[in-house]
C-alpha cells in the first residue's frame, strides 16, 4: 500500500509543487490525472524513491521511504516498487527471461527463473521468455515490462502513461489487464496519465490542478 | 543474472568492437610476453654456453664469428690455426693458462658437429658420462643427449661422418666409422648438441681423404706419429691419449681453436694476453665475454623496438577498450538509469563497467600469451632446424605473472574513468527525457 503526507517539491529554477495525500488499498487502483507540466512526472519520481521530496512522507508498505538513502533505498525501490514506464526499455543484451532474472537479482531476492516464467504466462507472451526484447512487438513490450514490474511482487506498482499511446480498444485491455494484475497479486497499482478516457473508469482518481 | 553475467552479455552484445579491443590486446601482450620469453631463453643459452671460458684463440677473422663457431657451435669457423703456431697455448706448464681446450671441426654427422676435443672440455660444461664411456681411442665418439635422441643412436653403433656442417650423403667420408662409446647426460649446455672425439679422429677421417686412401701411406705415418709419441699403447694402433701434450708432438697439423681459462683472471699479464697474440702472431684472440656483449648490445636494439612497439599496441589497445565502453554507455544511458530503478545501487553500475573491461583484458592477455608460446614454438623449430639451438616453449616465467598484473591494470584503468560516468547516471534526466 502506498500513503503519502503533505508532500511538496521545489525545483532549483523556483518551481515548487504541492500535492494532494494519497491514501490507497492494497488491491485497489488509484488515478492520477492532470495536464502537462502540473508535475505528475516530479510525482511519480518522489512515489518510486528516485528523488527525494521538499518536505512530507511516503509510506511503501509501511516504511516511510523520504528517510532512505543510497543502497538502502535502491535496494528497497527494487523489492518494493514495480516501475512500468511510457516507453518500455529493457536490457538489451538480455532475453526477456533474462531481464525478469535480473531484476529479481537487482532487488535481492532469490534469483527464481520458475517464478519468472509463471509471471510471463499471466500476461500471456510465455513463449517469447527466450526472445531478445527488441524482436517484440510493441505490444509483447508492454506486457514484459509489465511482468518485469511485477516479478518481485511489488507492494506498489506505479504506472507512467501506460494508455496514451493506444487506441480506445488496447487502452481498455491494458487498464483491464492491469487492474486484475493489481488485485491478483495484491498491489496497490498508482497510474499516472493524461489520458482522459480513463475517466470512465470510476476509479479513485486524484486530479493535479 | 550475476553482475559478472551482465558484463559478459553486455560485451559480446557489440562482437565488432569487442574484437577490436581484444586483438589489439592480444597482440600488444602476445608482443611482450614473446619477447620476454625469446630474450630469457636466448640469454639462458648463451649463459650457459659460455662456461667461464676466458679467451678463445683461432685463425684470424671475426672475433663473433670465432665466438660463435667455437663457443655455441652455430657459424662456420675462422679458419684453422697449425699446431706448431700455436704451441704456447696447449703447452700444459703454460704460467697463466688452467685449461686450455683444443678443438678440431669440420665433419658433421646429420648436421651434428664432431668435435675434436680432449676430457678437460666435459668440466667446462660441467658435463657428465651418461651411459657407456667417455672416448678413448681413435674414431670413438661420446655424443650429447640430443643427438642420440634425435639421431638415435647408441652405444656401439657405428656411423660415418660427412664433411662440413651440413648433413650431405655425398660428402660422406665413407672409409673411416666412427663409434659410439657413450652418451652424456643433459646439460643444457652445446654439449648436447655435440659429437665429441679426440683430435686425432679429426685428422684421421681427412688423412684418409687427402691421402686417396692409400693404408700404407697412412699406417707408416700413424707408426711415425706412434714413434714421436714415445710412449707405448695397451692397444690399437689408433691410440692417442687424449692430450695436449699429445698434440704438441704433430706441430705440422691443424686444429680450428682453443678454448682458454686463465689462471688469474684478473691478472695483468692475462688481461694484456689478448692483445699480444692479436698483435704478435698469425692467430687471433677473442674475448667471449666482450664478444657476446657486443652481440647482445645490436641484437637488444632490435628487441627494444619491437618491446617499444608492443607498449605502443598494448596502449592503443586501451584506448580502444576506453572508446567502446564510453561510447557503448552513451547508448546504453537509459539501461544504468534502469538498473538503478531495479534496486542496483551506484557501486553495482561501477562494477558492471569495471568488469566488463577487466573481461577484455583478461581475454586478451589469455589470448596473447597463447600466442607468444606458438610463437615461441616455431621460433624454436626454426632455430632448431638452423642452429640446432631447442627452445621450449611451453616454460612460463614470472614475467608472465607481471604481464597478468599489467593487463588487469589496464583493463581496470581503461574502464575506470567510463565507470564512474556510468555511476552517477541522472535517473531522473535519463527517464524524463525520454519519458515523462
Amino acid at each position: 500500500m502506498l500513503k503519502t503526507e503533505n508532500l511538496s517539491f521545489k525545483y532549483e529554477n523556483g518551481n515548487s509543487f504541492l500535492f494532494p495525500d494519497i491514501d490507497t488499498q492494497d488491491g485497489g487502483i488509484t488515478l492520477v490525472l492532470g495536464k502537462s507540466g502540473i508535475g505528475k512526472s516530479t510525482l511519480l519520481h518522489l512515489l518510486a524513491g528516485l528523488m527525494p521530496p521538499h518536505t512530507g512522507n511516503i509510506w511503501v508498505n509501511q516504511e516511510d521511504i523520504s528517510q532512505m538513502k543510497g543502497s538502502n533505498l535502491d535496494q528497497y525501490r527494487g523489492k518494493n516498487i514495480g516501475i512500468i514506464f511510457q516507453q518500455n526499455h529493457f536490457i538489451s543484451s538480455l532475453s526477456v527471461l533474462e531481464n525478469l532474472l535480473l531484476a529479481q537479482s537487482l532487488a535481492g531476492n532469490e534469483v527464481n527463473s520458475k517464478k519468472c516464467l509463471n509471471t510471463l504466462k499471466q500476461l500471456n507472451i510465455e513463449e517469447k521468455a527466450n526472445k531478445k526484447t527488441n524482436q517484440l512487438s510493441q505490444g509483447e513490450r508492454q506486457r514484459a515490462a509489465i511482468a518485469r514490474a511485477l516479478v518481485n511482487s511489488p507492494s506498489l506498482i506505479l504506472a507512467d502513461e501506460p494508455t496514451s499511446a493506444l487506441d480506445d480498444e488496447n487502452c481498455e485491455i491494458v487498464i483491464d489487464l492491469l487492474s486484475h494484475i493489481a488485485k491478483q497479486n495484491n498491489s496497490a497499482l498508482v497510474v499516472v496519465t493524461h489520458d482522459g478516457r480513463l475517466k470512465s473508469k470510476e476509479l479513485d482518481t486524484i486530479v493535479l490542478h | 543474472m550475476s553482475i559478472i553475467k551482465l558484463a559478459w552479455k553486455n560485451i559480446i552484445n557489440n562482437p565488432l568492437s569487442l574484437l577490436l579491443s581484444i586483438i589489439l590486446f592480444a597482440l600488444g601482450i602476445g608482443l611482450i610476453s614473446f619477447l620476454l620469453q625469446f630474450n630469457k631463453q636466448v640469454s639462458e643459452k648463451f649463459e650457459a654456453n659460455l662456461a667461464d671460458i676466458d679467451l678463445v684463440i683461432g685463425a684470424k677473422g671475426s672475433p663473433l664469428q670465432l665466438i660463435l663457431s667455437s663457443m655455441y657451435h652455430i657459424d662456420n669457423p675462422t679458419g684453422n690455426i697449425k699446431i706448431e703456431d700455436a704451441k704456447p697455448f696447449l703447452n700444459p706448464n703454460h704460467p697463466l693458462l688452467k685449461t686450455s681446450v683444443p678443438l678440431s671441426l669440420g665433419d658433421n654427422y646429420h648436421s651434428y658437429r664432431i668435435v675434436g676435443t680432449n676430457h678437460d672440455i666435459l668440466p667446462l660444461y660441467k658435463a657428465q658420462i651418461d651411459e657407456g664411456n667417455l672416448w678413448h681411442d681413435d674414431l670413438d665418439v661420446t655424443i650429447g643427449h640430443d643427438v642420440a635422441q634425435e639421431t638415435g643412436l647408441k652405444v656401439g653403433d657405428k656411423f660415418v661422418s660427412s664433411h662440413g656442417f651440413d648433413h650431405d650423403d655425398d660428402l660422406a667420408h665413407n672409409d673411416s666409422s666412427f663409434k659410439v662409446t657413450g652418451i652424456l647426460v643433459p646439460s643444457g649446455t652445446v654439449l648436447d648438441q655435440l659429437i665429441l672425439t679426440n683430435t686425432a679422429s679429426i685428422w684421421n677421417v681427412h688423412n684418409h681423404e687427402s691421402t686417396e686412401d692409400n693404408a700404407e701411406n697412412h699406417k707408416h705415418s700413424e707408426e711415425e706419429h706412434e714413434h714421436h709419441n714415445g710412449h707405448t699403447h695397451e692397444g690399437s694402433l689408433h691410440d692417442h691419449d687424449n692430450s695436449n701434450a699429445d698434440l704438441l708432438t704433430h706441430p705440422e697439423e691443424q686444429i680450428t681453436s682453443i678454448l682458454i681459462q686463465y689462471k688469474n683472471k684478473t691478472g695483468l699479464q692475462a688481461l694484456n694476453m689478448p692483445r699480444a697474440i692479436n698483435e704478435n702472431t698469425k692467430l687471433q684472440a677473442a674475448s667471449p665475454a666482450y664478444e657476446i656483449n657486443k652481440l647482445n648490445n645490436m641484437v637488444g636494439i632490435g628487441t627494444n623496438t619491437l618491446k617499444i612497439l608492443g607498449i605502443l599496441i598494448a596502449f592503443v589497445s586501451a584506448i580502444s577498450i576506453f572508446i567502446s565502453l564510453f561510447k557503448s554507455l552513451k547508448d546504453r544511458k537509459y539501461e544504468l538509469a534502469l538498473i538503478r530503478v531495479m534496486g542496483g545501487s551506484k557501486i553495482k553500475l561501477f562494477t558492471l563497467v569495471i568488469l566488463e573491461g577487466l573481461i577484455i583484458s583478461i581475454i586478451g592477455f589469455l589470448i596473447g600469451i597463447i600466442l607468444s608460446h606458438l610463437g615461441m614454438y616455431f621460433a624454436g623449430n626454426f632455430m632448431e632446424k638452423d642452429f640446432r639451438y631447442s627452445f621450449n616453449a611451453f616454460s612460463f616465467i614470472k614475467e608472465e605473472f607481471l604481464l597478468a598484473l599489467a593487463s588487469l591494470a589496464i583493463g581496470l584503468i581503461s574502464a575506470i574513468i567510463p565507470a564512474i560516468q556510468a555511476s552517477n547516471t541522472e535517473i531522473n534526466e535519463t527517464l524524463s527525457k525520454k519519458n515523462f
